[in-house]
């Protein structure tokens, strides 16, 4: 396996509604994937999580900004996007949905190296495939059809028709909310073992903050189209510095938890994006005076899109203003 | 009478074309005004069938025995016009997949008005609005919303919506069945507020059903969990969650880990295999094909629900019984 660096830069995905309106789904974004680290992207609906993702596998054009695979700019001929399709593979939510009710799981999982070109001993393909993805012994599931399958199993295939391509990166949107507590440990368990074993880099898009603690090196925080927050999941969890992650942080339900911070309202609608800081009208710091002192930025000062990088970061005028006032401190 | 809800021996049969389907086996369970009591499973453990049961809405094919009382009144027996009026008013159910169980071209504001209207028929008109308009204000929506169509709201509001439907004829037991599944965590802290000031502030009994073991942590006072249609392990809320006894409610809870817990980074817990198929339920223990702790006794005879500690019921021959229970 060669190794893959996959990058957004400043991407933006815009969608005319009728009427003339704009929603910004998603209101430039940098991050970064490469092979052999997993990173969660994480956020609520209408974060833009699932467009980014979408426009990271050239399934969505950007409006703005550009998707770099290893360095080059991706172009979206068909020739230009086949061979990269089959180096990222994109692992769709609700398993259930996702595979065709009419296809054995043997031409499921085939159905992609047939596609591509890239069957040459197929039936081992396809049976190495699954026993990757936990599917043993696979020849006993050739011939099954998705509804006598469980939740676990149907997932399984899925990862395993991307498997059959031996690609350099999984994309998977939600790969367990749609699946039973007890089997949502075991597919995670497998996105860490395929990292180990095959050196894939995943990145998992999720609302599942419990998730990205399982098993991400890195988390990106989205709202409303941007990145917010990111850095090493450590730190992220521990010391979150933009007060959306550490509301999101305070309501992951536990019984001996932080004082929860419940957020009023949801998040807005992307044509209307509040001019600032996009999260201030929300923003509990600012609602309780601790950001006193940046106050006119927050409600004026609109913030760069926030670079990607190893290190931790959010953007945010009073995580800036803290930061300044540290260095400050440190002469 | 404090006691809103009994079940006692209750067990719930579906005749399917491959064979009798056993959801619910021998379940006994009780909820009193002001309590919530939490009921944690997966899918096809009989959760919702035991939700159904409650106001006599499971299907035609189910056979029902056992007893289930709502305020002393036997609902199993009971006659129509006395179900009809047990509905809504005296207990009232929160479904899931709130986007489906309302109508989509009705405005929200005449489906919460629905209930109040054939219940009391003799209210005004002007003061079925005002009602509405209360009932609104009480999940967190303002009164301008009941003009809305279900799609022009978010999940999260076509949820609060149902809330005030399930209220609108002020019944004292609320069934809220796997309320806040399909949300965002922000959006369900949100709806589990409302919630939790239902019972603070009215004194509903509310059975909360969920597969989120810490979701139900944090909202319940009793907790009961199932597995292959029986409860496993029943106590409170807290002991249960911190301290489970039963094999699958430790591994029921470590499944959603704690974020920033050391001993879950890099190791997502989970358990092998699938829930079983009611149909087909393995032979002893119906959990021992899935367990780490199983061994040949367990294959032997189904473990019976037993006081195991001070108030808490275990169904596991692996767990010793001690601190005084019995």
């Amino acid at each position: 396996m060669t190794g893959l660096t996959l990058e957004a830069r400043d991407l933006a995905v815009a969608f005319l509604l009728r009427g003339g309106e704009v929603a910004t789904a998603l209101d430039g974004a940098d991050l970064t994937v490469r092979s052999g680290e997993i990173v969660a992207l994480v956020g609520e609906s209408g974060s833009g999580k699932t467009t980014l993702a979408r426009a990271l596998v050239g399934l969505q054009p950007p409006s703005r900004g550009e998707v770099l695979v290893d360095g080059v700019s991706l172009g979206y001929r068909t020739r230009d996007l086949k061979p990269f399709r089959r180096r990222v593979q994109m692992i769709l939510q609700d398993p259930a949905g996702a595979l065709n009710p009419r296809h054995t799981v043997y031409d499921s999982v085939a159905e992609g190296l047939r596609l591509h070109g890239l069957s040459v001993n197929e039936e081992q393909q396809v049976a190495e495939a699954l026993a990757m993805a936990g599917l043993r012994p696979p020849e006993r599931l050739f011939l099954r059809y998705p509804h006598e399958l469980s939740g676990g199993q149907r997932q399984r295939v899925l990862i395993a028709g991307a498997l059959a391509l031996k690609p350099d990166l999984l994309i998977a949107d939600e790969p367990v909310s749609s699946l039973d507590a007890s089997i949502r440990g075991e597919i995670l368990a497998l996105l860490l073992k395929l990292r180990a074993e095959l050196g894939l880099g995943v990145l998992v898009v999720t609302h599942d903050l419990g998730l990205a603690w399982n098993i991400a090196d890195r988390t990106a925080v989205m709202y409303l189209g941007r990145i917010v927050e990111a850095g090493p999941t450590e730190e992220v969890v521990a010391a979150p510095q933009h007060p959306y992650t550490q509301a999101l942080l305070s309501v992951v339900p536990e019984i001996d938890r932080l004082e929860p911070v419940v957020l009023e309202g949801e998040v807005p609608d992307p044509t209307r994006i509040p001019r600032g800081c996009r999260f201030h009208p929300r923003c509990p710091a600012l609602a309780s005076g601790l950001a006193v002192l940046v106050e006119d930025a927050c409600r004026t000062v609109p913030l760069p899109v926030l670079p990607a990088s190893e290190g931790h970061r959010a953007a945010c005028h009073l995580a800036a203003a803290r930061l300044e006032s540290e260095e400050w401190s440190h002469g | 009478m404090s006691e809103l809800l009994r079940m006692e021996s209750l067990s719930v049969t579906y005749r399917t074309e491959e064979g009798p389907l056993p959801a619910v086996r021998d379940v006994d369970l009780v909820v009193d005004r002001g309590e919530v009591v939490g009921v944690a499973g997966e899918s096809g453990c009989g959760k919702s069938t035991l939700a159904s049961t409650v106001l006599r809405l499971q299907p035609a094919s189910a056979t029902v025995t056992g007893t289930v009382l709502v305020d002393g009144e036997d609902v199993l027996t009971m006659r129509w016009a006395d179900l009809r009026a047990l509905r809504w008013a005296g207990a009232s159910i929160v479904f899931q997949g709130a986007l489906h169980s309302l109508n989509a071209v009705r405005r929200v504001g005449q489906q919460i008005a629905e209930p109040i209207r054939l219940h009391e028929p003799s209210v005004s008109d002007a003061e079925v609005d005002r009602r509405v308009g209360e009932l609104l204000e009480e999940v967190g929506l303002p009164v301008s919303r009941a003009r809305a169509y279900p799609h022009q709201l978010s999940g999260g509001q076509r949820q609060r919506v149902m809330i005030a439907m399930a209220l609108a004829c002020r019944p004292a037991l609320i069934i809220a069945d796997e309320p806040t599944t399909a949300l965002d965590v922000m959006v369900q802290a949100q709806v589990l507020d409302v919630l939790s000031a239902l019972v603070r502030e009215r004194g509903v009994g509310m059975l909360l059903i969920s597969h989120d073991l810490s979701v139900l942590a944090d909202m319940s006072d009793r907790i009961a969990v199932m597995y292959g249609g029986r409860v496993v392990e029943q106590g409170r809320a807290d002991q249960l969650f911190t301290d489970p006894l039963h094999p699958y409610t430790t591994a029921l809870g470590a499944s959603f880990p704690r974020v920033g817990d050391p001993a879950a980074r890099y190791a997502p817990a989970g358990l092998a295999g699938d829930p079983p198929d009611p149909r087909e339920l393995p032979p002893g223990c119906s959990f021992h094909p899935r367990c780490p702790l199983a061994s040949e006794e367990c294959t032997r005879a189904e473990p019976v629900l037993e006081l195991k500690r001070p108030d808490r019921s275990v169904a596991c021959v692996k767990v010793p019984v001690t601190g005084g229970a019995r």
